[in-house]
């Protein structure tokens, strides 16, 4: 063995000493695993519990015996940890088992908290339902982040711009259709994803041609969005009268919906939602697979390295900030013409900011920004739902802000990089000028 | 664009001889754009007003009657004004060394809501003001310098930026504060007799002293936090400390060279910002409001980003825009009232001359300003990572 | 001016008078240039001289003012690169342009993708990528990620990524900068099988050996302009050298010998991390006494910078010691060992050295702030801190129109002079100097290597660290090697050879033939 084969062997050896991410992700899940079949399963109220797939009085579901259950995931952690902490070959496994674990937090909450209250059964179906819906506009404004800061523009105004298309496409649904005409409602949505594409332009001239500092103008487009729909709301939808009407959910999704039967059943979650996926899917499919989609992710790591190439980059720059606004449009409509129709005063209530939340914690990549999406949502209906259930630990009710703001927190545990760093795209948020 | 210039409107000349009143007469050379802006903002509110068929110069007079009309209403105007210092002063104080804390928001709340609890901790009504006010004020502070602390001490430790950290720590603070102040059972903070989600009312001694007795609202928090506006342009200027402030946000690499403690220098500041906007929600609550509710400090934080650059990130300047854009909230119901229309007219303004502001090359071009002064908000500063 | 054509093939490349100019500086005046068929065209020129103006015109980057270019015999204008891509013009920048997250054959394909109806085509893409790596000897892995390969790799990359676009004319900015000794051997082969094949090759440098090496004909840049035409036949390294400095330049710095006494600074097992965890100085034991220079050589990425950063307290080694001056220093703060005596010119000026919005003044107590005569209690002497400045602008003859200009006025050479008065004010007992001439024009780097000298004959400790072997040759007592982060050799300067140097540098040893590292 030459020398620096020694010192080489030396080093490694001290690299595995040190305490990388796979260790301390390790450790986290050999910690929970003890905890849960040491520490919960057998305090745990042992009483049958049922996960409904129907309504009451007769619901088909699952009946399970939680302390069964919290071991199973007591023991699929502990296998994690194993995992992570054996050797090169064990650790590939360990990406396998950690996504598993990752997953199976949904179904550990969900037992938790059934085995804590006085309810022997929720509807989990519905639950899941009502995630997926609440994930729609996040899903949605993360997408919009997503295309805009690929392409190199960092956008704090997702909330901003959903405000704006949420407000004035329902002003437009009010003054023309109001607020009760099919034809109208959809034309009114159009409006609002082109109003979302008018704000991301926006956004896009003064980052791109007057280089103003893309926080600043994303702080710009979230306060101008409250006052002006905010105005727009008094002055204008308010002497119209139409405050509240139909909405996409009432009417579903023509000609799919009308299908006898099944088309009730499947397709009642609004064409929006549906739409959602679509979308995700599309982002995907384009940002990935398609030669403008590489174009756009080059400008967000290094434009001078497109430049040479003969790819403009400013007109990439705006092309993908302007698609971002219409998907953000869409997301605005979400708000004011599918889960409800009518407008409220800062009715998106900081989902843009969920959103972005979401895209981090996805890691910009259109599956991760949604499955980002879904958590969020997940802990939104989780919220709601266990205020119903009344889930104590000892004698400590859990309050539905918890659930809430753990989605924040958990963002910033992953921005903080203890559970795998999310690195965004090199070149978000710098200028870029043309070689002259 | 270019080719608009020959014509101009006949923007060029008015603009010059105003140019040259406000930069000659008045020696105002660094803010000049910010005064543009606002007179632009008032200019397209102006159209947007005559839109829906209210003359603007009635809209106008109304608001500033409702500004400034007479001794409450100048008095109202201040009080409003006085917890905007602090949220620009967080931010503007952080961005000298390349800190971008839009953090305000949350950290107004975490400072409000230490303030409140131990503002109405029931030994508080024995100790006399003396005491009592400098404790309230310094757990406000404290609140904010910690909630500030944070986002600093997760990029030195970990790189996370702090403006995601600040976003995701504003939501959390914001159901943190949701909580307490409205569950009933337990009950953390909440006054059970009240109606409304909101704490205890703090105890009498807790209060901050009117300036002027005829004048209930206004309140010592105007003094604490001009004063502090100095203090900060003394540390910006004069110290070492400033100056390692601002090596640090101009050049990490360099002032770690230099022997800087690069990382102590980030938690410091953001704690320091922090706290500045802690001691803003400490001011409030035990100047105006004597309980914590949330909503008391919804938007104040993004507004505070608005003044900092309305002011180019000058503390002095950051007093003279926050009476402005409190002055403009506090005077919109008048205009709401006589001249019939919505209050979020203000708003609309506000946001305008943000735009302007944050954009000088818009408003350079149009009123034919040459470069001179770096805006401080220009890209680039914010990109710096160590 | 007129033209040496020595070749029969048809030009395929002319540059007509071109004129270029920048707010305040005119980079290209009047600059033709004529590439044949097949040959190697070395551009020859001085930091600033106007080379890069010059190409990127002629790959579409910049557009000329005046002048006009012709390809293949027709007149050309270029909006972007993408026009001059779709001329047959490839570019190999000096600073690679690649997107360190993408995959080999991503980065190649961008802007000229392969596609199967609307959706990208990677397998097609794959097997072209892999038919021109075969065919032009340029060994890369399509499915790589770029970020994880090695200098030499990427400038393949870069390369494949050229001829990908059928370039037959190939620009190639500084490509040996990065490269050993050994491995430049090997580009040079590379070059030449290029040009065998057809490809026309201009190839820009500045450094002297090189042109003599590979080229066919030379041109001179000097200030913007063209001072010279001639043939690797018929110049030799000297006639080159006053062409591009405009007058006659004297390689060897005037140095008379010294007794070297006690030992300033002193390393024992020294280890030392790089950024990303990767042990990057291991073991190294040095010592460097007073009224010597002891100079530093070795391929950069061998742990030069982290062995400078953590003698001056910037990095904390993982192991061994640092004793200067009688004190053990491992631990130290950069402010501490700044105050104990020792200057540390950084290697990276515009990243370490300097504030660039910062007036003269401010950057000259960059890190003496705390000192008593700059600030009391925390409150700076504003005064005090100009008046120093204006007393070190003459000392050091920096050319500034006054202490209060931004530093980001001043030309490079000038900022380095800035760097150098701050360092050398106070009387140092240690001076740590990295790449202190790096991108300087000629009379400023003559400046620097007087001053270094200058120390020396005081008595000063110099540990000098560069890229450039005529540096350290021409300026050191002794001069100890690098290699992977180890002291291969040290050995004196005036016994040594740049072959020997050449070969511990690319190899750590003599012993072995170049060919071990590949």
């Amino acid at each position: 063995m030459t020398t620096f084969e020694q010192a080489a062997s030396l080093a490694r050896l001290h690299e595995r000493v040190r305490l990388d991410r796979g260790t301390i992700t390790g450790l986290l899940f050999g910690l929970l695993g003890v905890t849960l079949i040491a520490g919960v399963a057998p305090t745990i109220d042992s009483t049958t519990r049922q996960f409904n797939f129907e309504r009451p009085p007769d619901p088909a579901g699952i009946r399970f015996h939680p302390p069964t259950w919290i071991i199973t995931i007591g023991v699929l952690y502990l296998l994690t940890a194993a995992l992570s902490l054996g050797s090169p070959a064990a650790q590939r496994w360990a990406r396998l088992t950690r996504v598993l674990s990752a997953l199976s937090f949904i179904p550990l909450t969900l037992v938790l908290s059934l085995a804590l209250s006085d309810n022997a059964g929720t509807n989990v179906v519905n639950l899941l339902g009502q995630s997926l819906v609440l994930a729609t506009p996040l899903a949605l404004g993360a997408t919009t982040g997503l295309w805009s800061e690929r392409s190199g523009i960092i956008n704090i105004g997702i909330e901003g711009t959903m405000l704006t298309s949420a407000g004035v496409g329902y002003m437009i649904y009010a003054l023309l259709g109001n607020a009760n005409s099919a034809f109208w409602l959809w034309f009114s949505i159009v409006i609002a994803i082109l109003a979302g594409g008018l704000v991301a332009a926006l956004h896009a001239v003064l980052s791109i041609r007057f280089e103003v500092n893309q926080i600043v103008s994303g702080v710009v487009i979230n306060l101008f969005a409250l006052g002006l729909t905010g105005f727009l709301r008094s002055e204008v939808i308010f002497k119209t009268g139409n405050t509240s009407g139909v909405s996409t959910s009432d009417i579903g999704l023509p000609l799919l919906s009308s299908i006898p039967v099944v088309g009730t059943q499947l397709f009642s979650g609004g064409p929006i939602y549906w739409m959602m996926y679509l979308v995700v899917f599309g982002t995907w499919l384009v940002m990935f697979r398609t030669p403008w989609g590489l174009r756009v992710r080059s400008c967000g790591e290094n434009p001078h390295a497109a430049e040479t190439l003969g790819i403009n980059v400013l007109r990439i720059r705006y092309q993908s900030v302007i698609l971002g606004g219409f998907i953000a449009g869409l997301g605005g409509a979400w708000f004011s013409m599918e889960s409800q129709a009518g407008f409220d005063n800062n009715m998106t209530n900081a989902a843009g900011f969920i959103a972005l939340a979401a895209l981090i914690f996805g890691k910009w990549t259109p599956w991760g920004a949604f499955s980002g999406a879904l958590l969020f949502g997940f802990s939104r209906a989780l919220g709601t739902r266990l205020q119903f259930l009344g889930v104590e630990v000892s004698g400590f009710e859990i309050p539905s802000e918890f659930f809430q703001s753990l989605p924040f927190v958990v963002t910033l545990v992953v921005v903080a990089g203890a559970v795998g760093q999310s690195i965004p795209p090199a070149a978000a948020g710098q200028p870029f000028h043309r070689s002259k | 664009m270019r080719q608009l210039s020959k014509t101009d409107l006949g923007i060029t000349g008015v603009s010059g001889q105003l140019h040259r009143f406000l930069t000659q007469a008045w020696r105002l050379q660094p803010l000049y754009v910010s005064l543009y802006a606002i007179l632009l903002s008032f200019l397209i509110g102006g159209i947007l007003i005559s839109v829906i068929g209210v003359n603007p110069l009635t809209a106008y007079w109304a608001l500033l009657r409702g500004m400034v009309g007479d001794g409450n209403k100048l008095a109202g105007s201040l009080a409003r004004s006085v917890p905007f210092i602090g949220s620009a002063l967080a931010l503007a104080f952080a961005f000298r060394a390349g800190l971008f804390n839009i953090g305000a928001e949350g950290q107004l709340l975490a400072g409000g809501l230490t303030a409140a609890y131990v503002g109405a901790l029931s030994w508080m009504g024995n100790l006399p003001g003396i005491l009592t006010i400098p404790l309230i004020l310094m757990a406000g502070t404290l609140g904010g310098a910690i909630w500030g602390g944070i986002p600093g001490v997760l990029r030195t430790k970990t790189g996370a930026h702090e403006v995601i950290s600040t976003i995701m720590l504003n939501s959390v603070v914001l159901f943190v504060a949701r909580w307490m102040v409205g569950s009933r059972d337990p009950v953390v903070l909440r006054d059970t007799e009240s109606t409304v989600p909101r704490t205890k009312t703090i105890s009498d001694t807790a209060v901050l002293p009117e300036l002027v007795d005829s004048l209930p609202t206004l309140h010592f928090g105007l003094l604490a936090l001009t004063g502090l506006c100095f203090v900060v342009a003394f540390i910006n200027n004069r110290t070492s400390l400033g100056f390692e402030i601002q090596t640090v946000g101009l050049n990490p690499h360099a002032a770690h060279y230099a022997g800087m403690n690069v990382h102590r220098v980030i938690v410091l500041t953001m704690a320091a910002s922090g706290a500045f906007a802690g001691l803003a929600a400490a001011s409030e609550i035990s100047g105006t409001s004597g309980y914590f509710q949330p909503g008391t400090f919804f938007l104040m934080g993004f507004d505070g980003i608005a003044i900092a650059l309305l002011a180019r990130t000058q503390p002095i300047a950051i007093i003279a825009a926050s009476l402005l854009w409190g002055s403009m909230l506090s005077g919109a119901p008048l205009m709401q009232q006589e001249a019939n229309m919505s209050i979020d007219v203000v708003r609309i303004i506000q946001a305008l001359v943000l735009l302007f502001v944050a954009a000088d090359a818009m408003v350079r071009y149009l009123f034919k300003v040459r470069k001179q002064d770096q805006s401080p908000f220009q890209a680039n500063t914010i990109g710096a990572t160590l | 001016m007129a033209q040496i054509n020595t070749g029969t093939a048809a030009p395929v490349l002319e540059v007509d008078n071109v004129t270029k100019t920048f707010p305040g500086v005119v980079a290209n005046d009047n600059v033709s240039l004529t590439l044949n068929e097949g040959e190697i065209h070395c551009l020859l020129g001085e930091n600033g001289a106007g080379k890069s103006t010059l190409v990127n015109m002629v790959f579409g980057l910049y557009q000329p003012d005046k002048g006009t270019i012709r390809v293949h015999g027709k007149e050309t204008r270029f909006t972007d690169s993408g026009d001059a891509i779709a001329k047959g013009i490839g570019m190999v920048h000096q600073h690679f342009q690649l997107i360190p997250v993408f995959t080999v054959t991503e980065n190649i394909i961008l802007g000229n993708e392969i596609t199967k109806g609307t959706l990208l085509d990677f397998n097609t893409a794959r097997r072209q990528v892999l038919a021109i790596a075969e065919r032009y000897g340029l060994a890369v892995d399509p499915d790589a990620t770029v970020g994880d390969l090695s200098v030499g790799e990427q400038q393949r990359v870069e390369l494949v990524k050229a001829l990908f676009r059928d370039a037959n004319i190939l620009i190639l900015d500084e490509p040996t900068a990065v490269l050993t000794p050994g491995e430049v051997d090997d580009f040079f082969s590379v070059v030449r099988n290029l040009t065998q094949q057809g490809k026309s090759i201009i190839f820009i440098t500045h450094k002297l050996r090189e042109v003599l090496a590979v080229a066919d004909r030379i041109t001179v840049l000097r200030s913007g302009k063209v001072v010279g035409n001639t043939t690797a036949k018929r110049a030799t390294q000297q006639s080159l050298a006053n062409l591009m400095v405009g007058r006659d330049v004297v390689f060897r710095v005037e140095k008379t010998t010294t007794n070297t006494s006690t030992t300033a600074l002193q390393t024992r097992g020294l280890r030392v991390q790089d950024n990303r965890g990767v042990q990057a100085v291991t073991d190294l034991d040095l010592e460097v006494r007073t009224r010597e220079i002891l100079g530093i050589a070795g391929v950069e990425g061998n742990g030069q910078r982290e062995l400078v950063e953590a003698i001056c307290g910037m990095r904390p080694p993982n192991g061994g010691t640092v004793q200067m001056l009688g004190h053990e220093t491992t631990a130290w703060s950069p402010r501490r060992i700044k105050q104990l005596g020792v200057a540390h010119i950084p290697e990276n000026r515009s990243k370490h050295g300097v504030v660039a919005q910062y007036s003269i003044a401010d950057n000259l107590v960059l890190n003496r702030y705390t000192h008593n005569k700059f600030s009391k209690r925390g409150v700076l002497n504003r005064s005090a801190i100009n008046t120093e400045a204006v007393a070190l602008i003459e000392q050091f003859d920096v050319r500034a129109t006054g202490v209060t200009a931004a530093l980001d006025t001043l030309s490079g050479g000038n900022q380095q002079k800035v760097v150098v008065a701050r360092e050398l004010s106070g009387n140092p007992q240690i001076l740590v100097v990295a790449q202190p001439t790096r991108g300087l024009d000629v009379g400023s780097i003559e400046f620097i290597h007087r001053k270094i000298i200058e120390l020396r004959d005081r008595g000063v400790a110099v540990l000098l660290v560069s890229a450039e072997l005529d540096e350290i040759m021409a300026l050191s007592d002794r001069i100890g090697v690098l290699y992977r982060g180890r002291l291969a050799a040290i050995v004196d300067a005036a016994d040594t050879t740049r072959e020997k140097l050449g070969l511990l540098m690319a190899t750590g040893s003599t012993t072995h033939p170049p060919q071990a590292q590949q």
